[in-house]
């Protein structure tokens, strides 16, 4: 992916969660950390791993998952179960937070390896509907076990964190951001997003797909679960109710509106969109009912926006990249020149490896640049 | 004897919107995701027109005539711009066009549940087990909708080329079918058999709710994948057997609590044994 040429740019996601980190410590040091802002800070953590984790399996994948909340629903019961038993036994609570989404995270990834097995062979709109289907199953389990609380849900009020939550939540966002920016920037990420481009080819060329499939249904499983963990610190009790289908959508709004695919748009919009959700709802007392509209209306424009073939012409002409490479060009014309000149003739490989022909991106809804020529000769 | 014919009206309905949602698959090759919230307007149609009016019959027309064109409208606004897009692409902006529908209707209407009543039918002795009218009603009707569109489908011209269209749409296309207004026929019939789906559901379960069609409308779609989808007698086996499941496990006390979780079970079960569903057709992929 060109995002990761720079040395910059490859750590720009990790510089911005920890500046994030570092300036609210630095106004929690001098006292000026309001306690709704602490837990806004929390929630948004929450939401940039839901939003991170499930770009994996949307964004790079290329599959559908509408469970998403189900995986998160796993990791909140289990994990937030297991923390508080763990809770008299150790002293530290952040190592109780710890190994509790530990826990959590397993338990959800062992849930998407028994769902990713028998699914993960079907095509896209089964897959779709299956995951949802797994998602209200979790649900219905967990709402009929008594050890769970049952219909009152599991009351997590011995574990609550309190305001300080943001501290290791914004830890666990670095440390997803780690996984999932270093997999797909692997030569195994090159083949998941072979998968993602033609499943046909990929597998023509030896990936073997369903493997790297389940591989990735799996890791988006356990950062889900370890979000549920992190919720069932923050919220009590942890209602079944609100895994709900509308949970799932709400974090695909969130992957579709920062961009499937890019691990920094996706940060951005779920801190937006929780931002806006926890601020505005409250300080407008806006109906949910208008909250859900807008959140329609972005999602269907967008989508229309940004893959309607009829409307090509002017994605290219008016997007936001467009925008930017236009506005390096007006402020830096030597590096922008220098740079196209070297991204397109110095980087010409001697011996053209495997993986470069993999991660060759074949959208046809792209703007053409001149790529090395080799790139051109797939099938 | 009476959860059976509960089970099977309830499969009727289930039946009907299923048909909506493999119809809609096989011939423009999407998921229709706002088809249960198609059922949720038609609720809501009768709803304001019985207000108006005070009659079934005025009401139940105005909720199908409303049903057909916002089935319309959705293809031509939000799918028809996106055809040849990814698959994924339709069914986000899908997804997109259910939380319109409901949200809308949440502002209209207001969450609350909202009783209607289009009156009661009474109840007759079958094999000394009460029945209510109503049932036998709802599924005579659906047994006669779903015999006149397999009529339909297979004896008129129009009905061929809808099928000439789901099984290849290029081809269709140079016979000289006009695709587009198939696909958009196709939308029609889907959306007023939901809002028929609608009625018969009010007959059952008189309150409504915005939400109302999404839980009818996600199992429909598991029946639609059951029976196998894009085939029209798999949606209405798959319909009416997950109406019967339900209906049963309901009846146990023990297992009521899980129904949820047993149809959807069954589901993955089952396509873990038969990936196409009971009658669907394996599709070879080509390159």
């Amino acid at each position: 992916m060109k995002t990761f040429r720079f040395s910059l740019k490859k750590y720009r996601n990790y510089l911005i969660v920890a500046a994030v980190l570092l300036l609210f410590l630095a106004i929690d040091l001098f006292g000026g950390l309001r306690r709704t802002d602490a837990n806004l800070l929390s929630q948004i953590a929450i939401s940039v791993i839901l939003a991170l984790s499930l770009n994996l399996v949307v964004g790079f994948l290329g599959e559908l998952s509408l469970g998403h909340a189900g995986f998160m629903c796993v990791g909140a019961y289990i994990g937030g179960y297991a923390a508080v038993a763990m809770h008299g036994a150790i002293g530290s609570s952040v190592l109780v937070l710890l190994l509790s989404a530990l826990i959590g995270g397993v338990a959800a990834a062992l849930a998407g390896f028994v769902i990713g097995v028998p699914t993960l062979r079907l095509k896209g709109d089964y897959l779709a509907i299956v995951t949802l289907a797994f998602g209200e199953i979790v649900r219905t389990l967990f709402r009929n076990q008594a050890v769970f609380g049952g219909a009152l849900g599991l009351d997590t009020s011995s574990i609550r964190f309190g305001t300080k939550l943001y501290i290791p939540a914004l830890l666990l966002v670095l440390f997803t951001l780690f996984v999932v920016q270093n997999l797909m920037s692997s030569k195994h990420g090159r083949a998941i997003k072979a998968i993602r481009d033609s499943e046909i080819a990929a597998r023509a060329s030896g990936i073997a797909v369903t493997k790297y499939k389940l591989t990735v249904f799996v890791i988006a499983a356990f950062f889900a679960g370890v979000a549920g963990v992190v919720y069932a610190h923050h919220t009590s009790p942890v209602d079944y109710g609100y895994f709900s289908f509308n949970t799932s959508i709400d974090i695909l709004v969130m992957v579709v509106l920062g961009g499937m695919g890019n691990l920094t748009g996706t940060m951005i919009s779920a801190a937006a969109l929780t931002f806006i959700d926890v601020k505005l709802t409250t300080a407008l007392s806006l109906d949910a009912a208008v909250r859900n509209l807008l959140y329609a209306l972005i999602l269907i424009l967008l989508v229309v926006w940004n893959n309607a073939p009829a409307l090509r012409h002017a994605r290219e002409k008016y997007s936001l990249r467009t925008l930017f490479e236009k506005l390096s060009k007006k402020f830096f014309p030597k590096k922008a020149e220098e740079d196209s000149e070297s991204a397109a003739w110095d980087k010409i490989p001697t011996k053209i490896p495997m993986d470069a022909i993999l991660s060759a991106d074949l959208q046809p809804d792209r703007a053409f640049t001149p790529d090395p020529p080799e790139k051109e000769e797939k099938p | 004897m009476n959860i059976l014919i509960n089970g099977l009206c309830l499969g009727g309905v289930y039946a009907l919107i299923a048909l909506g949602y493999t119809m809609v698959y096989g011939i423009a090759k999407m998921l229709n995701f706002a088809h249960g919230d198609i059922i949720m307007v038609g609720a809501y149609a009768l709803f304001s027109g019985m207000a108006l009016t005070g009659m079934v019959i005025p009401a139940c027309i105005l909720a199908a005539v409303l049903c057909t064109l916002l089935g319309i409208l959705t293809e031509r606004v939000a799918y028809r711009p996106l055809r040849g897009a990814s698959p994924l692409a339709v069914l986000i902006t899908a997804i997109g066009v259910s939380y319109l529908l409901e949200s809308i209707a949440q502002l209209i209407y207001g969450t609350d549940s909202k009783p209607v009543s289009i009156g009661n039918f009474g109840t007759v002795k079958i094999f000394s087990a009460d029945v209510a009218v109503s049932s036998l009603l709802t599924l005579g009707l659906c047994l006669v909708i779903m015999v006149g569109l397999t009529l339909f489908v297979r004896k008129t011209k129009l009905g061929r080329a809808m099928l000439a269209v789901s099984e290849d749409r290029g081809a269709a296309e140079l016979m000289g079918i006009n695709t587009n207004a198939i696909i958009s026929l196709t939308f029609a019939i889907g959306s007023l058999l939901a809002a028929f789906a609608g009625i018969f559901y009010l007959m059952k379960i008189p309150s409504i709710t915005p939400t109302l069609g999404s839980m009818p409308g996600i199992k429909a779609f598991t029946a639609a994948v059951i029976g196998g989808i894009g085939s029209i007698p798999g949606a209405m086996i798959g319909g009416i057997l997950l109406g019967v499941i339900e209906e049963v496990c309901n009846s146990i006390p023990a297992v009521a609590s899980y129904t949820t979780a047993i149809e959807f079970g069954i589901l993955i079960l089952l396509l873990l044994v038969k990936p196409n569903g009971l009658l669907g057709k394996q599709r070879r992929e080509k390159v």
